[in-house]
């Protein structure tokens, strides 16, 4: 529990870091946000007007501070783009985002740990060079190109999947807001025809981001397995008679998943935030497109609110894997 | 027994006609320089080659069981609860996120020497047994957190856990101060005397060997040389390696200057050899010497040599 709040403590320097550099960020990007709110016909007055509005005619100091005056109290602003708060705006789009990452990055791990490990265990095997050859393809893939394909193969020619329009299709309507993933809310309120809806419309999305990250975690994973299985303590695991199971899930597979849970937090942040082609492909309501939508327009609020929420996420995300890490490995406990 | 590795560049013949024998109760001890095939002797024995390596001939019979062409399954029931290996290197060789009772526990949980709920105990009491102090703090520390010598002790534990038949001790006492050494191989004896356990004691260091061992076994570059009783073998070696290997060793009231180095390395296995790998570095080497195959003499009972001139 010492470890989390020192955790927590050291991560604080670095959110304030990105307040600022948001903050400067924005402000540095060109385009006149006055002027594109106001629209290609506005006088030289009606835009000043609304600069004023904006509090953008004050001094960068004083911009700052009313900018941190408002985190405080919880206010990222309004969004020009879709007039409705960057907060409320966020609390929507951002569950649709982390349904669709964690599916995928579930499903990528699903197939890439047995993957790797199965590799590893008959290194140079059919299996072994079958595993390289589909992972390095699915690397190789911009992954808004395997979307395309999955939707052309699946839905346009068998008709499979439903079409790529969201969440969900236009007759369901949303189930009732609990943690946000329409999956999961839609079972909670007792409403499986909706449940079953919502993983049709996940899962070509989710497969597409899933081939994208199985192939670093299937190779990580594999390197570390072989490392460890040549490694001094299995053999004495494998001399003491233990059965094979024992020594290749107890002893080998939890020291080797070290360097991929480090991994798997890279590819999360990563996922959930560079997923914008995949959302666009399945226009997936998400904070990727968002965000995109937003910076195109000059929007500057919701394009800080993202990189603010993406870096908390990012800092949660670290802590989680430091905790994890103090699980899996006592010597990290000790020197903490 | 014969085992042969293929490396990159061609293969080498790492045992050729390795053969000894181990009676129950009794210790034996294999002694050469590096490189001589000591520890894939025990690997071999064990059944935990590396995978390039390959017994090509040859078998290892314990009781009944030829370790060599055993099923894996029968291998994996085998080892630990009959055939037992210590390793060097007790540092790595122990699973370093796991805590040393659960390691212990692991092997007697597998092995159900003993009913389960005794299993802790049983674990306090290895740990006693190779005098760890305060055993009970310990079976909860991880191999980080101990030294050397006590991750050795721990080895030591895992591998008696199960009270084997056979124990394969590589070089079990390196690094250990003098009087835990001695503790630990007073151990081994009692062990040894009391379930009727027999010993391979791998070790260059002879000294060692003369003081534990009731059999002695020479090997060099993969072939044995001589195999007799501790004491003929002390007494009169009959090998010329043997003999060399006994005038390099230090002994108390001789001179440094009396220390005679053997000429030569171990020759390089991957080439075409002699029928006797030690003629290169031989002083009483002749032209048969070149003759196939290498004679297996025995100057006495129970005392052979591999050798067309011996001492």
């Amino acid at each position: 529990m010492r470890l989390v709040g020192r955790r927590l403590a050291l991560a604080i320097p670095g959110l304030v870091g990105v307040v600022v550099v948001t903050f400067l960020l924005n402000r540095a990007l060109p385009g006149d946000p006055a002027a594109f709110f106001a629209g290609p016909a506005a006088t030289k007055q009606a835009i000043d007007e609304i600069r004023v509005k904006l509090g953008l005619d004050r001094s960068l100091p004083e911009q700052f501070l009313y900018y941190v005056r408002d985190l405080g109290r919880g206010n990222l602003g309004t969004s020009l783009t879709t007039g409705q708060s960057v907060v409320s705006d966020l609390v929507q789009r951002l569950p649709a985002s982390l349904e669709l990452t964690l599916a995928g990055l579930a499903l990528a791990v699903g197939v890439a740990l047995p993957v790797g490990v199965f590799a590893a265990t008959r290194p140079g095997s059919w299996i072994d060079h079958v595993a390289r050859v589909v992972t390095t393809t699915g690397v190789s893939l911009p992954v808004f190109f395997t979307g395309l394909l999955l939707v052309y193969v699946f839905y346009y020619l068998l008709g499979w999947a439903p079409a790529p329009l969201g969440r969900l299709d236009a007759f369901a309507s949303a189930p009732r807001t609990i943690t946000g993933f329409f999956t999961i809310d839609a079972l909670l309120t007792g409403q499986p025809a909706t449940a079953g809806a919502a993983v049709r419309q996940l899962v070509l999305p989710a497969v597409t981001l899933g081939i994208f990250a199985m192939a670093p975690i299937a190779r990580m994973t594999r390197a570390a397995m072989l490392g460890v299985l040549s490694s001094d303590f299995i053999r004495t695991a494998r001399a003491a008679g233990l059965a094979s199971r024992t020594v290749l899930f107890t002893y080998a597979f939890r020291n080797a998943m070290l360097p991929v849970v480090t991994l798997l937090g890279m590819i999360f942040s990563f996922l959930l935030g560079a997923n914008v082609l995949v959302e666009k492909v399945f226009a997936w309501p998400g904070i990727g497109s968002y965000a995109l939508e937003a910076l195109i327009a000059s929007d500057y609020a919701p394009v800080q609110g993202f990189v603010l929420v993406m870096a908390t996420i990012y800092v949660l995300l670290n802590l989680a894997i430091d905790v994890l890490y103090g699980v899996i490995d006592p010597r990290v406990r000790i020197e903490a | 027994m014969c085992v042969e590795f293929r490396t990159r560049h061609g293969v080498v013949r790492a045992l050729e006609e390795v053969r000894f024998i181990v009676r129950r109760g009794e210790t034996v001890g294999i002694v050469g320089e590096s490189g001589s095939g000591k520890s894939v002797t025990a690997y071999a024995l064990m059944g935990i080659l590396d995978p390039a390596a390959r017994v090509t001939d040859g078998r290892a019979v314990f009781g009944g069981l030829d370790l060599l062409h055993a099923s894996r399954q029968e291998l994996e029931a085998y080892r630990g609860r009959e055939l037992a290996m210590i390793f060097q290197s007790p540092r790595t060789a122990l699973n370093p996120i796991r805590t040393v009772g659960r390691q212990i526990e692991d092997v007697l949980l597998r092995h159900q020497t003993v009913p389960r709920a005794k299993v802790r105990d049983r674990v306090i009491e290895l740990l006693t047994l190779v005098q760890i102090p305060d055993p009970e703090r310990r079976a909860r520390a991880y191999p980080f957190e101990m030294s050397g010598g006590m991750c050795q002790r721990v080895m030591i534990a895992l591998a008696i856990a199960a009270s084997p038949s056979l124990l394969v001790a590589d070089e079990p006492t390196t690094g250990l101060d003098v009087t835990t050494q001695a503790a630990i191989l007073d151990l081994l004896d009692e062990l040894a005397r009391t379930t009727g356990m027999a010993t391979v004691l791998i070790s260059h260091d002879l000294g060692l060997i003369a003081e534990r061992c009731d059999r002695i076994v020479v090997m060099h570059a993969g072939h044995v040389v001589e195999e007799a009783p501790a004491r003929a073998m002390f007494a009169g070696p009959r090998h010329p390696y043997t003999a060399r290997l006994l005038a390099s060793t230090p002994r108390v009231g001789a001179k440094l200057a009396e220390l005679v180095p053997i000429p030569g390395g171990v020759p390089d296995l991957r080439a075409e050899l002699p029928p006797c790998r030690y003629r290169a570095r031989c002083e009483r080497a002749v032209a048969e010497c070149d003759e196939p195959p290498l004679p297996r003499t025995q100057v006495a009972p129970g005392h052979l040599v591999a050798c067309r001139r011996p001492l």
